[in-house]
């Protein structure tokens, strides 16, 4: 069987070489470039810049502490780091020059102006099932923008990759094109909701876990994945959260960023939730009518139990470390919670409107992997650039990986009824190794004093 | 009993390992530059650096230190002879009230360590962490990019002193 499978992924990786050298051969023709953009009222401007909000367009095309859309920031890909491209409308190192056509080919098919591929990093197979209204909007938008000049780094991808006609081999299997098909069996809102995540929104390209070609396994779609660094867990029915999500909480985490129940957005998914506020609430519905729609119906009193244990868990008054009962291997966890911790995250704990999610109830504590618990105490939580929002110190500096180890133990312990994670010491290693963003920065930031 | 090795000497202090660094840097060794500002890692004032990184001394516990070192701004310089960063801080007249300076300082201290030359943007960022009530923010960047461009201008003395001599 894996014999027969190693024969499989060789077959399809000589089939793309040769689809990328037959496209190689039948290369896309340029679109020639525009001295002027057409002119669009201001409500296909605004339109556009909600589905800019959707797409999740300026998070992946702006660097850190860079101008919104100008690109350069690192997208790190199982391959190698893919740059994000400048997508204001400078002429020389942004899109002026391209027309509407020209951004729809990019957005159908993953073909830029000039005829070269683009990379899959850029979500194109999620993007070709938005209407051609929609694309009209989104670029009548980027062609509002304020043109910037920002050239594009050099991709860091390995060859045969780095040839980009490869990609026409990765699309001949992987790009299924066109717009987004209504299913004639479900209600007007779920077929909008499925429009939303799939296309613009594309939610499994961070929720559904990914071939060895980095390209999304259907037949997994939603069941959760690692992503930049974190990892984002299954929308499928497999939530491990100990309450079970519904379209009100789905509705109210996407709106808020944050829903008492579940915990706060973090990591990549931060930066949605931010950008869903600018959506109409009937869209962020939507969404959440087909994301639940996934999710088993939930238990009322499951989910009162679950509350239950989580305020019996609760963190109570402050214990001097020296005082709690050792016992066993979750001592040194349980001191290190008292001393660092527990000024927070005892009940009634933090700043006012600061308060934390019960960690009873705190999806992280309860997943899988403790990737997404150790990314939150090594780095903290800090909110966007110029936006207010709640803070959380990041421990990186403080704690040996040792340390965070046995933090991350005792955390799940007390707080869930799940299992151990396992290998705690390379995961705490391979977190602090990945940095925040999972592009490897860690270390570089580390050594710059700085973890946030 | 743990030892503390505070700005180059060891203290063994009488405490209870639970006890934040904080308290024992201001009451037992009577150091009272880094200040209690919220007591919950959000703004700062208590910053100090171990092991050469700025940590929150106020929600870090003595019992994670022993072996590590701490460096306080009492360890920078003296108000006779202050270090050049917190002389930087005096030339752009950097505080107002001054409860956050100590923080701001040694924030920046290990800032500067691991980037001499840091550029403003970054500099913007990594300094995220503390903040001022006053609003003195703008010219603790100032006082800070004034520290990295002496940083510069040293380093490009250095580089430039052995040109000059070879074109005498």
């Amino acid at each position: 069987m894996r014999g027969f499978r190693i024969a499989l992924y060789i077959v399809v990786a000589v089939v793309i070489v040769i689809a990328g050298a037959g496209a190689w051969a039948t290369r896309f023709p340029a679109i020639a470039p525009v001295t002027k953009h057409p002119v669009f009222d201001a409500a296909t401007i605004a339109r556009g810049a909600q589905l800019a909000a959707l797409g999740y367009c300026s998070s992946c095309h702006t660097a850190e502490g860079g101008t919104p859309y100008a690109g350069g920031r690192p997208v790190p890909t199982p391959f190698g780091i893919v740059y994000a491209t400048n997508i204001t409308p400078d002429r020389d190192t942004g899109i002026g020059k391209w027309s509407e056509a020209a951004f729809r080919r990019a957005m159908r098919d993953g073909i830029d102006r000039r005829g070269q591929h683009l990379y899959p990093a850029f979500p194109y197979n999620h993007f070709t099932k938005a209407t051609d209204g929609d694309i009209e909007a989104l670029y009548a938008y980027l062609m509002s923008l304020h043109p910037v000049s920002n050239p594009h780094h050099a991709n860091r991808l390995p060859f045969p990759i780095s040839w980009r006609p490869v990609v026409a081999g990765w699309n001949l299997f992987f790009l299924d094109r066109g717009a987004y098909m209504p299913d004639p069996g479900k209600s007007a809102e779920w077929n909008r909701g499925a429009y939303l995540a799939e296309g613009l929104g594309h939610c499994g390209a961070c929720h559904t876990p990914k071939n060895f070609l980095g390209a999304e396994d259907h037949g997994k779609r939603f069941a959760g994945a690692k992503a930049e660094g974190w990892y984002a867990p299954p929308l499928n029915g497999a939530s491990p959260s100990p309450v079970r999500w519904t379209a009100d909480t789905i509705a109210t985490y996407l709106r808020h960023g944050f829903e008492s129940d579940h915990g706060k957005a973090l990591g990549p998914m931060q930066e949605v939730t931010g950008n869903l506020a600018r959506l109409p609430q009937a869209d962020i519905d939507a969404l959440a009518t087909y994301i639940a729609s996934f999710e088993p119906a939930a238990d009322k009193s499951k989910s009162e139990a679950a509350v239950a244990a989580a305020d019996k868990a609760a963190y109570g008054p402050v214990h001097l470390a020296s005082t709690l009962p050792d016992n066993g291997g979750n001592s040194a966890g349980a001191k290190i919670f008292a001393a660092a911790c527990a000024t927070c995250h005892h009940a009634g704990g933090g700043l006012p409107d600061m308060r934390p999610v019960r960690l009873g109830l705190s999806t992280p504590v309860w997943m899988n992997q403790p990737t997404n618990l150790i990314q939150i105490i090594l780095h903290g939580i800090s909110p966007p650039v110029e936006s207010p929002g709640v803070s959380m110190p990041p421990f990186a500096d403080v704690l040996t990986d040792k340390q965070v180890a046995d933090l991350v133990t005792y955390i799940r312990g007390h707080f869930s009824d799940r299992p151990a994670w396992s290998d705690l010491a390379e995961s705490v290693r391979q977190v602090r190794s990945d940095g925040p963003h999972g592009a490897g920065e860690g270390e570089q930031m580390a050594s710059q004093g700085q973890n946030q | 009993m743990i030892t503390l090795n505070v700005n180059g000497s060891d203290h063994p202090i009488d405490a209870d390992p639970n006890t934040p660094l904080l308290y024992v840097l201001r009451n037992d060794l009577e150091l009272n530059g880094a200040k209690f500002g919220c007591g919950l890692g959000q703004c700062g004032a208590c910053t100090v650096n171990v092991d050469g990184k700025a940590i929150f001394s106020c929600l870090t516990p003595i019992s994670l230190l022993e072996g590590r070192k701490i460096v306080t701004i009492e360890g920078l310089g003296t108000a006779e002879r202050p270090s050049p960063l917190q002389q930087a801080f005096i030339d752009e007249q950097a505080a107002q009230c001054g409860y956050c300076i100590a923080g701001m300082v040694m924030r920046a201290h290990a800032i500067l360590q691991a980037t001499p030359d840091i550029t403003r943007e970054r500099l913007e960022l990594a300094m995220r962490p503390n903040l001022c009530r006053c609003g003195t923010h703008t010219r603790i960047l100032k006082a800070v990019l004034r520290a990295a461009s002496g940083n510069r201008s040293a380093s490009a003395a250095g580089d430039a002193a052995p040109e000059k001599e070879a074109s005498r």
